[in-house]
């Protein structure tokens, strides 16, 4: 199952990677599943994704929880927690 | 009703007469928010670099216009995002609410805002003249949106 991934801000930067595609075996259902793999890869990424109050996550476009299957074609992004507050923009 | 993320320096007050001849309306009500020189930690603050998700921001922004196009009666909504490097006294968002009456104009205007604040993909990492950091997520914009409740 073919699979394209995206990383943004703080995530994009530990990692040094901003996109790629992956081809999953067949036993990767979920986004939890794809984040075990990613953790797999050892010392930026296992700080990463360690914590899940540190990172979010969207298939297609959409904000998901860990346990959303995953189908093949998705466009799977991480990113911190969005970020705005009131004082940056006089609001 | 459009959205617009662009790296670029937008004039809100030409755009809304652009947009007032299309429109019978009685009202617009703009907000422009400018980069500020502090936050809540930090003060003398340089620039801003916001990052954005190309693609879900824009359906992110749509989605608040349709919430508050299904709650007020409004004739068309605008909204203008930049991204990228912005320096500090530089306009970073604006909005433009176009209504027949004041009030439907100004909520929706208010509400909008705080809806962009917490519901669309930006990330900002602050700039001063020493260092720069990624700035972590604040529960306070969620407060803000739960009055429209």
């Amino acid at each position: 199952m073919k699979v394209k991934l995206f990383y943004f801000a703080k995530i994009r930067e530990a990692i040094g990677v901003d996109r790629e595609e992956l081809d999953l075996a067949n036993d990767i259902k979920t986004v939890s599943d794809l984040i075990e793999v990613l953790k797999g890869r050892g010392s930026h990424w296992q700080d990463m994704f360690s914590m899940s109050s540190s990172f979010r996550m969207a298939v297609n476009q959409e904000m998901v929880e860990a346990t959303h299957k995953i189908s093949t074609n998705d466009e799977v992004a991480f990113f911190p927690p969005i970020a705005f507050f009131p004082p940056i923009t006089g609001g | 009703m459009s959205v617009h993320l662009q790296e670029k320096l937008f004039d809100l007050q030409s755009i809304t007469q652009t947009l007032k001849k299309l429109h019978n309306s009685g009202a617009s009500v703009t907000f422009e928010g400018y980069v500020r020189d502090f936050d809540l930690e930090n003060e003398n603050l340089d620039a801003l670099e916001l990052e954005h998700y190309p693609g879900m921001t824009e359906k992110a922004l749509l989605e608040i216009e349709n919430l508050a196009i299904k709650r007020w009666h409004l004739d068309d909504v605008y909204i203008v995002h930049r991204h990228g490097k912005l320096n500090v006294g530089e306009p970073i968002v604006g909005i433009i609410v176009f209504a027949k009456h004041r009030k439907e104009a100004f909520e929706a205007c208010h509400f909008i805002i705080d809806f962009l604040k917490t519901d669309a993909p930006f990330w900002k990492k602050e700039i001063t003249n020493q260092k720069s950091y990624w700035v972590e997520a604040k529960k306070l914009d969620d407060e803000e949106k739960k009055k429209w409740n």
